[in-house]
């Protein structure tokens, strides 16, 4: 039943199939846009992973398809039983140690990509507070950004190529501060400051996003980052900290302009 | 109707809930009339009495129904009453509704009350998809969303998964080691009735002040501390279940270490036992710690303490924490048992013995072991010290190692065999595919740096749903399929049977597949609206998921008619070796007319003659130091 040429036929088919996984992988938009440095990283990191499951779940799924066109109970056979195989103990020791081995080395290599996006930058990093409350974000720039007072907004800005470090807090709830665009996301909780750094390496706009569950308008706690040149930043810095001096000194029509 | 009310039963503990109420406002009146002058203007008033109720009313009603009958009668000391074995066993429809002791009749409860439960949980699921067909709907208010992924998960879990594999157990276990019943059999019953309550006090929320409990089923502080009373439900019917299940979990483990058949070695014991006993050590080991996590918010919120008010001193991680020190356990809880089903169906159904039957058991055990070790996984992104990151994602893939083994096993087990290609096994097939890819997404999700993306997205609901619903739903509709001859004494259909393996195996990858490139694309979970650009995907899953809680239908007409009037069954439909096969369908009110004696594996197929269990009489040695001179029966090397 089990022919030499029944199985090179099913190790070709599955050869074939890997491939074609391996080919969609490439095809289908898993992401949205990269827009920082660790989305790089990360996305390509996640595609070594498909790479690497593709054939696991093609091999277990060649052994199915195989074992039920080839072993199949033929009509006669209902009382028949197969034969008394109760193990093989260098399979074993190859499918327990295989798996051993590429799961190390995958995790090994996980490290190494969060290294990477975590490590600290050797340029300027700015740092950015952020406030998450139900059901908004609202954002600080630093008297080390501004160079003056520390700018309260709720528009987030950043200049492109540079590292920033958000440092994260809650006022209520737990919430969680995360961009897609830039692959990255930490919690929001209340009584400590978390954070995490991004350099955002591609212009545009890109969705900020409440992921975690913080009440009734979880799903509307969005907001935006807009991802801007280093001179736009410092123009729009600036209009920021007119406006904000115009309010408090009480001047009446003070443009509320947001670019 | 006095008599009614002095024989235990509904009746009795239908009244005895309503005094469990009047007491829990009597509690709290006496409570506030003699400490709370200063604080309350009412002593009497509706959230403290709903809120101490939850804890009293069901404590009552199991007193009322006559689960504690005996131990009460014990503890008083009166003279002890000879075991009549009247609440054992079922005659009629009745002796369903009421404390028996008998396992098969407590399984059966089990295994039709947790049915329910997935049923109303897979609605709610309904409800979710029709929400999020398109964005920006308003089917339902967002509290109400809300309530309903909450209440979703917690049923699905807490009063389907983990209680339908304790209801199959309770029914096979003790007939597959050859006891006539558990080793407690009054716990057991005492312990279905839990069940019920749990989820009624569950659904009973969507009618509380302000909503059903609506902070997901992980119930995170703070948010579940501000929560209205709904979240009490939670967080007591939580415990009632959890308690639930280590009084099952205590049985079962009493039971296989204490009463297998002569002969039955630990290393002759079928893996739904060696699976069984697993979970069973995760159980009672993890279980209460959920339930100490339920504690911290019961009294920050009822009595004012502050373990998640940070300004107070409070750790809010610390409730995280102590949760997911038992949800993940849980979640092997929610699978071991599984395995063990598979194995059984998929050497029966191969005509072949489990392929490497000891690594087998080895594995069920490191999973044990291993699976306390990994809980933070669950916590990648939250905020705790970034060092535990890195240990956590090690013994994360490190599990997945004796996980792999067992899939390699199955397959092995597969090769060369004569495959009956019928319903139990198609399901089980089902499962060796699906799982495996839950399986790949988890070892993803274990790398940190992936899992900083995608933590707490769809991706995240794509893989809960390929073990949960890919993982164990198919292994429990293998088992329900499998067993169903024993148990109801019927043949199913097994047209239908089939139809309902295709249908349900089709449309669940229509509809979670998709859900991994929506959480890569960044949809979060559990909000009932979203951004424009995931629509198409959305509506997409939506009508998938109708379509797969329609296959339902089918297995619900399918078990009810078969039950109703399917074929006589005979006693082993499957020619299966294992002990319960060796008795009629369904099995005699003590199982036994004689204990079995287990003289070889269970799993020699493919090995003429090869005897597992045999009630022949024990054969006496012979002489000392002379030949073995056996009488019928076949001794069988083993391993």
């Amino acid at each position: 039943m089990v022919s030499r040429r029944s199985i090179v036929g099913t190790i070709v088919a599955a050869l074939i199939a890997t491939a074609i996984g391996i080919v969609l992988s490439y095809v289908i938009h898993w992401f949205p846009v990269q827009a920082s440095t660790q989305a790089h990283n990360t996305d390509t990191f996640y595609h070594v992973l498909v790479i690497a499951s593709v054939p696991i779940f093609v091999l277990v799924v060649t052994v199915i398809l195989y074992s039920v066109w080839k072993f199949r109970m033929k009509p006669g056979e209902e009382l028949k039983d197969g034969p008394p195989i109760h193990g093989n103990t260098r399979l074993e020791v190859i499918w327990t140690a295989i798996p051993a081995i590429i799961l190390l080395g995958l995790v090994s290599y996980s490290f190494v990509v969060l290294k990477e996006n975590e490590k600290k930058p050797v340029g300027p990093e700015m740092v950015v507070n952020v406030t998450g409350q139900q059901f908004a974000w609202s954002y600080e720039y630093p008297r080390s950004v501004t160079g003056g007072a520390p700018l309260k907004t709720t528009q987030l800005y950043v200049p492109n190529n540079e590292s920033v470090r958000f440092e994260i807090r809650s006022l209520d709830v737990i919430h969680a501060f995360w961009i897609p665009a830039f692959r990255l996301q930490i919690d929001a909780v209340p009584g400590i400051t978390t954070s995490y750094r991004a350099t955002p390496d591609r212009l545009g706009a890109y969705p900020v996003v409440c992921n975690l569950l913080c009440g009734v308008g979880h799903g509307l706690m969005r907001s935006t980052v807009h991802v801007v040149r280093p001179s736009a930043f410092h123009t729009w810095l600036q209009s920021q900290s007119r406006i904000s001096a115009g309010a408090s000194t009480g001047q009446a029509g003070a443009p509320a302009s947001a670019s | 109707m006095v008599a009614k009310l002095r024989a235990p039963g509904l009746y009795r503990a239908f009244f005895a809930f309503l005094v469990g109420i009047a007491f829990a406002a009597g509690l709290t009146w006496l409570v506030r009339m003699t400490t709370g002058h200063a604080t309350y203007h009412h002593f009497l008033s509706e959230e403290p009495v709903m809120a101490v109720s939850l804890i009293t009313a069901p404590l009552f009603f199991l007193v009322g129904l006559g689960g504690f009958d005996y131990w009460f009668y014990w503890a008083s000391g009166r003279p002890t009453r000879p075991e009549d074995h009247s609440s054992h066993g079922a005659r009629s429809w009745k002796d369903y509704f009421r404390i028996n002791t008998d396992h098969k009749v407590i399984g059966i409860q089990y295994t039709v009350t947790a049915f329910f439960f997935l049923f109303v949980g897979g609605l709610m699921a309904m409800l979710m998809r029709i929400q999020l067909a398109q964005p920006g709907a308003e089917f339902v208010s967002a509290n109400t969303y809300n309530g309903l992924f909450s209440v979703h998960a917690s049923l699905l879990i807490f009063l389907f998964v983990i209680p339908v594999f304790a209801g199959l157990a309770n029914y096979v276990l003790p007939l597959m080691i050859g006891a006539p019943d558990m080793a407690f059999p009054r716990l057991n019953a005492l312990s279905y009735w839990l069940l019920p309550l749990a989820g009624l006090m569950m659904l009973l929320s969507f009618a509380a002040p302000g909503g059903a409990f609506a902070d997901g089923w992980t119930a995170y502080a703070p948010l579940s501390i501000d929560a209205p009373i709904g979240q009490d439900f939670f967080s007591v019917g939580v415990q009632l279940a959890g308690a639930s299940s280590i009084m099952t979990a205590l049985n079962f483990l009493v039971t296989i270490i204490t009463m297998r058949a002569p002969g039955m070695s630990f290393f002759r014991m079928p893996l739904l036992v060696w699976a069984n006993f697993a979970t069973s050590l995760l159980v009672v080991i993890a279980t209460p710690f959920i339930a100490a996590s339920q504690f911290f918010v019961l009294l920050d919120r009822g009595l004012g303490f502050n373990f998640f008010d940070a300004g107070k001193g409070g750790d809010v991680l610390m409730y995280q924490h102590v949760f997911w020190f038992y949800s993940h356990p849980a979640v092997y809880i929610m699978m071991l048992p599984g395995f063990g089903i598979i194995s059984e169906i998929i050497a029966v159904k191969a005509r072949k013995p489990i392929f490497g039957y000891r690594m087998m058991a080895f594995s069920l055990l490191a999973i044990v072991g291993l699976g306390f070790t990994v809980w933070a996984h669950h916590m990648f992104t939250s905020g705790m010290a970034s060092w535990i990151r890195i240990p956590m994602a090690i013994t994360t893939c490190i599990i997945a190692v004796p996980t792999g083994i067992k899939i390699f096993s199955w397959l092995a087990t597969l090769w060369r065999g004569i495959l009956h290609l019928d319903t139990p096994m198609l399901f089980a097939l089902g499962f060796l595919a699906t799982f495996t890819l839950g399986g790949i997404s988890g070892v993803m999700l274990a790398m940190v740096v992936f899992d900083i993306h995608v933590s707490a997205s769809y991706f995240i609901v794509a893989h809960i749903h390929y073990v949960l619903f890919g993982g164990s739903l198919m292994t429990i509709f293998a088992g329900v399929y499998y067993w169903f001859p024993k148990m109801t004494g019927r043949m199913y259909d097994e047209r239908l049977g089939k139809w309902h393996f295709w249908s349900t195996f089709i449309f669940f990858n229509l509809t979670f597949g998709p859900m991994h490139i929506l959480g890569l694309q960044g949809m979060p979970r559990r909000v009932p609206t979203y951004a424009a650009k995931f629509a198409d995907l959305n509506l997409f899953i939506s009508i998938a998921s109708f379509a797969l809680g329609a296959t339902t239908l089918i297995f619900l007409y399918n078990m009810v008619t078969s039950w109703r009037g399917g074929p006589r069954a005979p006693a082993n439909p499957w020619r299966g070796l294992t002990i319960e096969w060796q008795v009629s369908s369904p099995p005699p009110v003590f199982n036994f007319d004689r204990i079995p004696t287990v003289v070889g594996s269970p799993y020699e197929y493919g090995v003429p003659g090869a005897v597992h269990g045999t009630f022949a009489p024990a054969p006496v040695p012979a002489t000392v130091g002379g030949a073995a001179g056996g009488s019928g029966v076949v001794h069988r090397h083993t391993e």
